[in-house]
This record gives C-alpha cells, structure tokens and sequence, in this order.
C-alpha cells in the first residue's frame, strides 16, 4: 500500500524507522477507558516475536565468528547460480556454509551441494508453505550445521520481492539480486526490498544483446530507492562483473571477523 | 502474502493482553498502526484476521488500521519530510543520507474490550 497504491513492504531491519520500544511479556497492560468498552494499552511490535528471535541467532552469529548474508530475489532472477559461482571462489579462502529455502523441492540443495559447502534445505511447506524465512526458522536450520567450522553463512532466501524484506533473521548484510529480464522498474515496485538491502546485483548481463533493457535506467532506480548503495553488474553465467560482488563479500566479511 | 502469519501474531498478542483479572473478556476492537513502506494489505490481513479470530476471545472483532505516512530526515542538513513518491533522496540538499522516522509500523496500539452483557 506505500505511496500511492505501491504494493510495498515493511522490515524489522534495526537501522532506520524502527522505533526500539520492543515492549515485553511482563509489561503490564495499561487500561484506559474509551466510549464503549475497556480500552487496554497494548503498544507491541506485532513481528516482535521474529525480532526477537532474530536477535537470538544474531549473538549466536557474533559469538561464532559467522558472517551471515541474506540472499534475496524474485524467482528466476539466478541466485542460486549466483551462488554456486559464488561459493566456488570463496570455498578455499573462506569455510562456507548455505541455508537455502524453498516451498518445496530440494533441487537447489543438490545444485549447491557440489560446492562441498554443507547445505541446509529448508522447505517452507512445513511451516505453512511460507514466502519468506523467518528467523525461528533459521534457529531451526542451525542445528544441522557447524558454526565453529565456518566463516560465512549465505542463506538463500525465498524467491520474493517482498515479504523476505520484512524479516530479520540475524544476518549482517543482505543482498537482493534483479534480473535483467525483469524490467528497470521494479525497484520502484518493490521499495522496501532495495531499501533494506546493502548491495544489489543486476544479473544475467550476459543477455542484454538479446534484450531492449536499459541498464542504466535500472541502476538508478535502484538508487532513488537507495541511494550510495553498491550496484553490481553480474552474470552469474559467464562470471562477468564478479570481481567487484566478491570484493564487497570478502570486505564485509573480514569487517565482520576482524 | 504473509498476512495470515501477521494476523495470527495480532490475536496471539491481542488475547495475552486481555487482563488476568477478567477471564471470558472479549475483545472488540483492535487497533492496529501500519505504515505506508509496508507489505501489508489492509483488505487480506482484515480477511485473514477474521479467519483467525475464530474461536478465540477476538471472535467477531474489528481490526481498526491506522495507517502512518513515510517520514523523513536528512543526516545532511537536517530537513525533515514525507516520502509520498518511491524516492529516497532529500528535496533539499539531494542528499542521500537519510534515517527514516517513521513508516514501517506494524504495532498494535490498544484493544478495546466488549460490553458485558
């Protein structure tokens, strides 16, 4: 419902807009009076119990050492590719590990698996055939990894524009990937996905001859949306423009583990 | 897309706040602030919200929503204003710089509960 019939999204990102008034259990409820009934003063987050969660694997993060990237992108836009060229030029330097969700299948598992990162499914069916992961979810996935044996997480998120911004599940940076096949304006569709990212892939360069895309067009839309974020022009196909991507990632990542 | 999930979390909260004291209270009304840079879309997560209630002391109630305008302000030169176009830059100094104040609720405020009867 953002500006002006927009179809776009809130995040629990701890950044910006997101007053830290994090009520809890205990408070004692305030009555009021109104007309009619009892008015009784709630004032709590409605996603606070994922807030809460989220800050839970955050620690656990911290404590051990973890760089955790959150993946994000429609359906089709290349993550998983993305991520299989991704992983195969960090693995010697850098222990990696993936978290990869999905309603159903485990097709991308099996593609990232032959990276010899350890690779978690997460099918989201259990839970309801969820369009995002929210961070119970990942506290849940965790068991099934080593975090004293890695440096970087990368979770693959949910392909959707939307409800995947608006969950905090404790990573420390989040990058959203866009396709060249899906139009220049769909950062502008879908604000709040780019607002709460902190770098974006523009993929699959490699057919731009093919297509009438202006690429230019969408770079700047994705930065009226967000301004100074890093825009990268990738094809995960034939590696062009990767090195920046994996700089940015390694950068981030030795921040993070001193 | 996730409205059920949002819904389901308001009358998990909404019930925890109906106070110890008055066992079999209903509740009403909901009230609910929503901003503008959010996912929600107020018709699904009414519909939701009523399938949810079913059965619980919410059963029948209102989910009033308020929503709350994209507030602004530059890190720059200070000025303050309302996002109401996707552009995230200051009008003023064009400065990229920006914290955002308000826009991304998603609280309940208050529920009001049901006359005895």
């Amino acid at each position: 419902m953002l500006l002006d019939g927009i179809n776009a999204i809130r995040a629990c990102h701890h950044k910006e807009g997101h007053p830290h008034h994090h009520p809890h259990a205990g408070d004692a409820p305030v009555e009021t009076h109104s007309h009619g009934g009892r008015e009784i003063k709630v004032v709590r987050r409605v996603l606070d119990a994922n807030d809460f969660m989220a800050g839970v694997n955050r620690k656990r993060f911290a404590e051990k050492h973890v760089f955790v990237l959150n993946l994000m992108s429609s359906p089709g836009s290349g993550k998983t590719t993305t991520l299989e060229k991704t992983l195969q030029h960090l693995m010697p330097e850098f222990r990696c590990a993936v978290i990869v969700g999905d309603i159903c299948t485990t097709q991308d598992a099996d593609r990232l698996a032959a990276s010899g990162a350890p690779v978690v499914q997460i099918n989201t069916d259990e839970f309801g055939g969820d369009c995002h992961l929210a961070a119970h979810v990942i506290e849940k996935a965790l068991g099934g990894l080593d975090l004293d044996a890695l440096d970087i997480l990368i979770v693959e998120n949910i392909g959707n524009l939307v409800c995947p911004a608006e969950f905090d599940i404790g990573e420390d940076k989040r990058a959203v990937i866009l396709s060249v096949t899906e139009g220049e304006d769909k950062p502008l569709k879908y604000p709040l996905m780019f607002r709460v990212c902190d770098a974006a892939l523009l993929n699959k360069i490699d057919l731009l001859p093919h297509l009438d895309y202006d690429i230019k067009l969408a770079a700047a839309n994705i930065l009226q949306i967000h301004p100074n974020m890093p825009v990268f022009e990738t094809s995960a196909k034939t590696e062009e423009g990767f090195t920046p991507w994996l700089e940015w990632l390694r950068s981030a990542t030795r921040e993070k583990l001193g | 897309m996730h409205e059920m999930g949002v819904a389901m979390q308001i009358v998990e909260i909404a019930t925890a706040s109906i106070p110890g004291h008055l066992p079999g209270a209903r509740v009403a009304k909901v009230n609910l602030k929503v901003g503008k840079l959010s996912a929600i879309v107020p018709d699904s997560l009414t519909f939701c919200f009523d399938v949810v209630a079913k059965d619980t002391p919410l059963e029948g109630a209102r989910l009033d929503i308020t929503e709350i305008p994209v507030q602004a302000v530059c890190n720059a030169c200070r000025n303050e204003w309302t996002i109401d176009q996707p552009a995230f830059s200051c009008p003023a100094c064009n400065s990229g710089d920006i914290t955002l104040l308000t826009g991304r609720e998603l609280d309940i405020e208050s529920i009001e509960l049901a006359e005895e009867e």
